[in-house]
């Protein structure tokens, strides 16, 4: 215990020139990236819940849904590749929390950077999650004999909606992250407004045997919206206008809860 | 008493150095509770400046509205010149905070940590890693550079997120409660960090709990309450408020609190504090000689002491002192946010 700790003299530091905005930003993405190398645990999280859920639809349920587990996986899969994005929404959020709960955000506020880098920082975690976690699933899917019949330039352009769905809905945890100092309280309320959404959607079922008011439900319900349009993209028939549908709530998400951000973090 | 910080309160009477942190009338409410309850505050350039207070005091808060992490509700300050409310970017430019918790990445390594930090000021590449290097080796930490932060001690934590505000070197440096938590060892690291830093040119205000570390570091000290300040001055100047000396007697019989309290009374003039548990009493002496005398009319008056001791005084004393009351303790407001 008793360490001899040489401390010399701090020298007094020239300042170097002041970095842009967008190198700010960049900085916090790379923070976003240690933290994969750090913490790679945390992948088994993001994979573990959809992984176990494919398994259990395809082959317990699949063939009672579908005729068959394979027809069934070849309809499931776009579908949990929507909720996997969803569900990972929260780390963020709970990241966030986390930082803020111990005030390593009051250094980052009391330096010269740009107030919103952190941000851009969690962004690039959040993208990072999303791109391992989908290609995760995709693998598995692909071993267990899905095949997107859109092929390579389907499968591109379904991961670029979840990007942008999992840009949208990470909002949601971000401001609750932001109020809430405990992670896991964000996770709980968070999860509280998306279960239901999750799961009363077309990605388990086809909602045509369920009840009127549930099938209602169903067909406003924006999670449907992105699955019709990922299922679309992956395996063929998506219209322009699924996709603008699938693109509403990420939009309307970004446009209220963005500022709301700026708001909740720039206030003091 | 610290030699070097009174000759330096010298020079600051005498020449009238120009000021880092200047702020007047700070107030800050957060709903019913007034934190901050009006603050001035004049702190030369090149000097230790102590906030001493108990829990709740107000301390936290009033640093974080210096450090621009809060707004004021009311009052003006600025900081190297920079007012604090309309130029909140200069402030930054020319301030560091080193917050009462560590406020490091718990997952990334000690030298990303800094590295972090540097690159955010614009060191790039090489040069941010070799600033991190050196300010690893600046406070001892070389052999914990690759290892992660949440495997570092206390007091490894504590001089990495001292580090941490000096990746460029500031013109201010706020301190809130730098050695809260340490053992005697890291503590007394902690202190010669922040005089080595205070040598070089930088203003240091810090907050402390504790008498003795505003005593061992700071030039002025100035005492805060209930979100107010009570009294400001050098140690030297409050302890002379004060009385330099506090006798502290045990009794092996309790029954004879009130007669004992009674005689010291009557001997030392001044007040009698009873410990909470009310077996101890304390004293204002004055004098070494005087508080042997007044043991001396307890034996002789039959009351034996099971143990006395003459102490520095205590916070609490301090307060008691300035106050007529004793300091708020552990108190109800919680000002860590």
């Amino acid at each position: 215990m008793s360490e001899t700790i040489v401390l010399r003299r701090p020298q007094k530091v020239a300042r170097p020139a002041r970095p842009s905005a967008i190198s700010n930003a960049l900085v916090f993405g790379w923070r976003a990236v240690l933290k994969f190398k750090h913490v790679p645990e945390q992948l088994f999280d993001l994979v573990m819940t959809p992984i176990m859920f494919t398994l259990l639809f395809t082959f317990v349920f699949g063939g009672a849904l579908a005729g068959s587990p394979g027809d069934y996986l070849q309809f499931f899969l776009p579908g949990i590749l929507v909720q996997t994005v969803v569900f990972n929404s929260v780390y963020s959020g709970m990241g966030l929390s986390t930082d803020l709960g111990k005030g390593l955000f009051d250094r980052f506020r009391s330096l010269p950077i740009w107030s919103l880098s952190p941000f851009a920082g969690l962004m690039v975690g959040d993208v990072l999650r999303h791109l391992i976690a989908g290609s995760i699933i995709l693998g598995i899917g692909l071993i267990l004999g899905y095949r997107p019949q859109e092929g390579f330039f389907g499968v591109v352009a379904a991961f670029a909606l979840l990007i942008a769905i999992g840009f949208g809905v990470g909002w949601i945890f971000i401001v609750l992250g932001l109020l809430i100092r405990t992670p896991m309280t964000v996770m709980t309320i968070g999860f509280t407004f998306i279960f239901p959404l999750v799961f009363a959607s077309n990605i388990m079922v086809d909602p045509g045997t369920m009840p009127g008011w549930l099938r209602a439900f169903v067909d406003v319900n924006p999670v449907s919206s992105m699955t019709t349009a990922l299922r679309g993209l992956m395996d063929g028939g998506a219209t322009l206008g699924q996709i603008g549908l699938a693109l509403v709530a990420p939009i309307v998400l970004t446009a209220i809860l963005a500022p709301t951000t700026v708001w909740l973090y720039l206030r003091r | 008493m610290n030699d070097a910080s009174s000759a330096r309160t010298l020079s600051y009477v005498t020449e009238a150095v120009p000021l880092a942190i200047a702020a007047h009338g700070m107030k800050k409410a957060f709903g019913d509770v007034r934190a901050v309850d009006g603050i001035d505050l004049e702190v030369p350039r090149g000097i230790i400046f102590a906030i001493l207070g108990p829990n709740g005091a107000g301390k936290t808060t009033l640093m974080r509205m210096l450090a621009t992490l809060a707004r004021p509700d009311a009052g003006s300050a600025t900081i190297m010149g920079h007012d604090l409310v309309q130029a909140p970017h200069k402030v930054r430019e020319v301030i560091a905070m080193t917050g009462q918790f560590a406020s490091l990445d718990e997952d990334l390594t000690g030298r990303e940590n800094l590295m972090l930090l540097a690159r955010l000021w614009g060191f790039r590449g090489r040069a941010a890693k070799a600033r991190a290097d050196d300010l690893l080796a600046t406070f001892g930490l070389s052999d914990a550079a690759t290892k992660q932060v949440k495997d570092y001690s206390g007091g490894m934590r504590r001089r990495l997120d001292i580090a941490a505000s000096l990746v460029v070197t500031p013109d201010v440096l706020f301190l809130d409660e730098p050695t809260t938590g340490l053992d005697p060892k890291a503590r007394k690291d902690v202190w010669a960090m922040i005089r080595g830093l205070a040598d070089s040119g930088v203003t240091i205000l810090l907050t402390t709990q504790y008498l003795e570390e505003a005593d061992q570091l700071a030039a002025r000290i100035a005492v805060i309450d209930h979100g107010k300040k009570i009294a400001e001055g050098t140690s030297r100047e409050l302890k002379a408020a004060t009385g330099s000396g506090v006798l502290h007697v045990a009794l092996a019989d309790p029954a004879h609190l009130d007669r004992a309290a009674a005689i010291l009374e009557s001997r030392l003039g001044h007040t009698v504090q009873r410990s909470t548990e009310g077996a101890e009493l304390s004293i204002l002496a004055g004098t070494a000689k005087a508080a042997n005398e007044a043991v001396a009319v307890l034996v002789a008056e039959g009351i034996e002491p099971s143990d006395f001791s003459m102490g520095q005084p205590s916070l609490d004393e301090v307060f008691f002192a300035l106050t007529g009351q004793p300091g708020s303790g552990e108190s109800q407001k919680d000002e860590s946010r």
